[in-house]
Formats: structure tokens, sequence, C-alpha cells
């Protein structure tokens, strides 16, 4: 079915009005992190910097501790990625290899666990973590962040351990292979992609995280990024729109970067957790 | 749920060593599944489980005093609570305000995507953008567009000649409804996503059988398109419309609740109780009413979802 001429034009404006909504802030955001001061100041601001500029970029960090937020949120990141991965293979595993009241536990558990309301998980988390002294601690945020997304990770995971055919399980099996050993040198090889898709999309995860950190990390020098970024907004909300530009541009690459390169797993992966539960 | 159409799905039971339930095998599924297990205990259903008990006590921060229970004061006292009402109506408003037109925006899209047409790849790539930026981002970029002297917005307004602009985030009338434009912004691509797969699910043989038949545009989507798509539908959306009544993030940066509590989504307003005022019980007690309209629009799924079930 071949659409007529007018029905074509009228996709292609239609999908020019949805490339212009979704590219028109973040190319704003973009000009107005190169835009000099006097620009910035200018009653008619233009698309395109005149007098590009890095000034934005050296005065965010000279305003507020970047660096040592990013690296924060990098340390946290980089380990919750981790050990959410590691800790949820095995646990996948079973739920996707298993029929039993655990493995239907864990997934109501998972479908549930996207319905909290984080108000609700917070106050008690703070009120164990401050007991424990892991308020303001990285490893505390650490310790939020894995459990934060293991559903999701699990929700994953599942779906690429079933697309490993059983069948060479139980060939491992019948050459004499106990069943961790079969799990080592041969469901995990197969598994590596899906365990690095799901690493990276827990390094965003947390990376883009604002409420937890927010409620936990108390002094800037134990801050993450997010939460470093809303101490540009200013008391009374006057933001010194550079800067502030400058950084939330910055902030942004990774998980840009990241997300473009696991996109098309995500997808699947979201997918097969969304509707097949 | 997931594990039964797993089996049933091949037509066989998992066979070889992962299946069965020997006790050799329940023993090393306990052994696999403890290293997760345990934090989700500790870290997260304790914790739930504590803050549901919270909610009947006058816990407080910083008080000398012990904790004591306190029935379903709070919650009488949440009854008579206008702001807190107004938090709700603001949420619900903005949950609805965010979800729908976001769905039909993203269908139409997804629809448009499943065309044949040149530049869709440009679509999906810049998708990426909302996607993975953390909320915080997002918030100070849109902020940024709104600004009312040096924002994109405001210029486009006045170079069309349609007026001066306003002060979007802080005028009583704008504020929601700019924020919600914020909020369709921001999840419109994982929902275009979800859809454009779950039209993959319809079969072009069927459509071109439809309109053999005769069926026009609208005739075949009913026909052929709806009942394909429906499951994925119904949980995005049912999805969607939860996250966006516990969202927290971005209108946090964006309004911060303003102006005079215009924008002070349910969770803003608990955060505050139990952050700024340290009335942790109290808002303990918001996280659980809230807790109860999510499980009311969590069941509308699972039925809506059954009733799919019945008519295939």
């Amino acid at each position: 079915m071949r659409p007529s001429r007018p029905a074509r034009a009228g996709q292609y404006l239609a999908l020019l009005a949805y490339l212009v909504f979704l590219a028109f802030p973040f190319l704003w955001l973009i000009s107005t992190a190169f835009k000099p001061p006097r620009e910035l100041a200018s009653l008619h601001p233009t698309w395109i910097p005149k007098d590009p500029t890095l000034a934005n970029f050296r005065q965010a960090f000279d305003e507020q501790p970047l660096l040592r937020a990013a690296v924060n949120s990098v340390i946290v990141a980089v380990c919750a990625a981790l050990i959410a991965v590691v800790i949820a293979t095995p646990m996948a595993y079973v739920m996707a290899r298993h029929r039993s009241a655990l493995s239907r536990a864990a997934t109501g558990w998972v479908v549930v666990s996207q319905a909290f309301p984080f108000v609700l998980l917070i106050i008690p988390l703070f009120l164990i973590l401050k007991n424990l002294h892991l308020i303001n601690s990285l490893p505390g945020l650490t310790m939020v962040y894995v459990v934060w997304s293991l559903p999701f990770a699990l929700w994953m995971l599942v779906g690429y351990v079933r697309a490993v055919p059983p069948e060479l399980e139980e060939a491992a099996a019948v050459d004499g292979a106990g069943k961790l050993r079969t799990l080592v040198s041969v469901t995990a090889p197969l598994l590596t992609p899906g365990l690095v898709a799901t690493a990276l999309f827990a390094f965003i995860t947390a990376w883009n995280e604002f409420f937890f950190a927010l409620v936990l990390m108390k002094t800037p020098e134990r801050q993450t990024l997010p939460v470093i970024l809303t101490h540009f907004l200013g008391a009374e909300g006057v933001a010194d729109l550079g800067p502030l530009a400058a950084a939330a541009f910055l902030a942004t690459l990774p998980s840009l970067v990241i997300f473009a390169l696991i996109q098309r797993r995500l997808t699947g992966g979201m997918l097969t957790g969304a509707v097949k539960s | 749920m997931t594990l039964a159409t797993a089996t049933t799905r091949t037509g066989k039971r998992v066979p070889g060593p992962p299946g069965g339930g020997r006790p050799a095998d329940r023993g090393a599924a306990w052994f696999l599944v403890l290293p997760a297990l345990i934090p989700i205990l500790v870290l997260s259903v304790g914790p739930l489980l504590y803050g549901i008990a919270l909610a009947f006590t006058d816990s407080q921060a910083g008080r000398t005093a012990p904790t004591q229970w306190v029935g379903a004061l709070n919650f009488q006292d949440l009854l008579h609570d206008t702001l807190f009402w107004d938090s709700f109506r603001i949420g619900l408003l903005w949950a609805v305000g965010v979800t729908v037109p976001q769905f039909l925006l993203a269908l139409g899209l997804a629809l448009l995507l499943n065309q044949n047409l040149r530049f869709r790849w440009l679509a999906r790539a810049l998708a990426i953008i909302p996607w993975a930026m953390p909320e915080v981002v997002v918030g100070i970029m849109w902020r940024l567009v709104y600004n009312p002297d040096a924002g994109i917005l405001n210029e486009t307004i006045r170079d069309l000649g349609l007026g001066d602009g306003r002060d979007w985030l802080t005028g009583l009338a704008t504020a929601l409804p700019a924020v919600i434009v914020v909020g369709i912004w921001a999840g419109m691509p994982q929902t275009t996503v979800a859809l454009l797969a779950g039209l993959q699910n319809t079969s072009p043989e069927l459509h071109e059988a439809a309109a053999l038949d005769g069926a026009g545009a609208w005739g075949r989507f009913r026909a052929v398109t709806w009942p394909a798509l429906r499951p994925v539908a119904l949980a995005i959306t049912a999805l969607n419309f939860i996250w966006n009544f516990n969202s927290f993030a971005l209108v946090y940066v964006l309004t911060n609740g303003g102006p005079g509590g215009r924008t002070r989504l349910p969770m803003l307003f608990a955060y505050e109780e139990a952050f700024r005022y340290g009335q942790f019980g109290y808002a303990a007690a918001m996280g659980c009413v809230m807790v109860a309209v999510i499980s009311v629009i969590l069941a509308f799924y699972l039925v809506g979802r059954l009733k799919g079930g019945d008519e295939q």
C-alpha cells in the first residue's frame, strides 16, 4: 500500500516537527554552554554563539567542585554496576531456568519494585544507614544503587540467559561438568555481551540518579554530579547560565556515549521486561 | 508468569541440568540466588516494610524521646491536610497530563517510524538524548529554554511577533503546563521505541488481507494493528503513569514545586516533610497513600491484561 503524495508530505512534516521538538532543547543547551557572558546577557539570544568560548567550562570548575563530584559519580557508578551484575547474574540464571516459587516471587518483586514511591523507601533507608554510619558515605550510596539497579538488571539478564540454548548446558553435563563449572565455562562466555550491556545500563542508572544522592550525601565533597549541578541553580533560582549549561552538558556526555552503544540491547531488555513478565 | 511463557512457548519443559527439583539442584539454586536476595531483602523489601510501619508512628528526625506507635493518627491528619490533597491532585493531573499526550504522540510517531521514511534513522538516533540524559540535566536544559530573557522560547515568540513571551516556570497558570511539556519530552523516546517494537508484532499479511476486505487505514488499525499492540501499549502506559506519579528530580529542578505549590508533586511534598521538617512518620504515611493509588493502577493494568488474554 503506497500512501498518496499529500499523505507522504504530511508524514514528513510530522517527522520534522518531532525532530525539532526532540533536538531544540539540547541544541540550546550546547549553544548556551559556549556563549560568552556578553551574548548571554543579550536581550536577543542567538542560536549560534558569535564568539564561542570555553570560559564557561573553566568557570564551572571554579564555582563548584565538579571534578570531585565527577570522581564520586564514577566511583559509585562503577562499583554499583560491577556488584549489581556479579550478584544478579546467578539469580537471573535461576529465574530463567528454574520453575519454582522462589523465581516466581523474584519476578513478582521485580514488577512491584517498579512501582515504589521512593519516599517510602528512603526514610527507612536513611534511618538504617544512619545507624550504620553510612550516611554521606560513598559505600552507603553504592549499596543503595546496587539494589536500586537490580530489578532492571535481572530483567535484562533473564532475557539473555534464555537466549542461550539449554542444549549447550546439557552437552556439558553429559561431558561430566558440574553445575557451577557448566555455568562458568559454557553459559557465562555466551552471556558476556549481555553482561556488558547490563553493567553499562546499571552504570548510567547510578550516574544519572538524583533523589537518593540528594538525601544521603550531605557534604559537597561527597556529592555526586547531579546533586552538584543543582548548586549552580543558586538560592533563588538565579543561575549563572553559562557555567550551568557547561556543567550540565559535561555531565550528560558519558551517559549519551554509553547509551548510544547499548541502546539496541536495552530496548530488547526493556520489552521482555515490560511485556513478557 | 515469565517462567510459564518461557516453558510453554517451546512446548516443552526446559530439560537437562537446570530443570527439575532434585534436592541438590534446589540447594544450588539457593546458593546462586542468595548474593542478590540478601541485599534485596535488607535494602529493599525490609525498608519498605519498615517504611509502612513508620507510617503508624510519630517518628521524627533528631528526636531524643523514643518513637511511639500512634495508630492511624498520621492518616487522620493526612485526611485533613489540604496541602497534601492539593499536591495529590497536582500529582494526578501531572501524571495524566504527561502520560496521555505522550502515549498519543508516541503512538503516532511509532506508526510514522514504522513506515519506510527517509531520515527515520535520525529520529531514532536523536531519541537517545532525552532517554539517556540525567533528569537533573533535562530540568536544567529546559530552564534555559524557558528562561524569560535569555531563553530561546521567548525569543522565538518575539521573532514570530506573538508578543513578549512570559515567565513560563514562575507564572501561576503556565508553570504546570510548562513542566508537563518537559515530562512529555523526557519520556517520549522510551514510549515510542516500546510501541515501535510492539508494531513489529503485526504481520503485513494481515494488513494486506484487511485491505483486500476493503478496510481503510482506521479499520486496519483497529482490526490488525491495535490488537497486536495492545499488550505493549497497556504495559508502557501503566508504567509511565506510575513513574510519572512518583517522579521527583525533574520538577525539583524546574520549579521546586513552585509557584505557590502549583507544581508540588506528592513526592516533593513528602520529601520536604521528611527531610526539611523531619516528620518521618507523617511522610511515610504519605508514601503509603501513594502506594495505595499505584496499587489501584496496577490492578487496572492486570485486569486489562487478563481481559486481553481472554479475547485471544
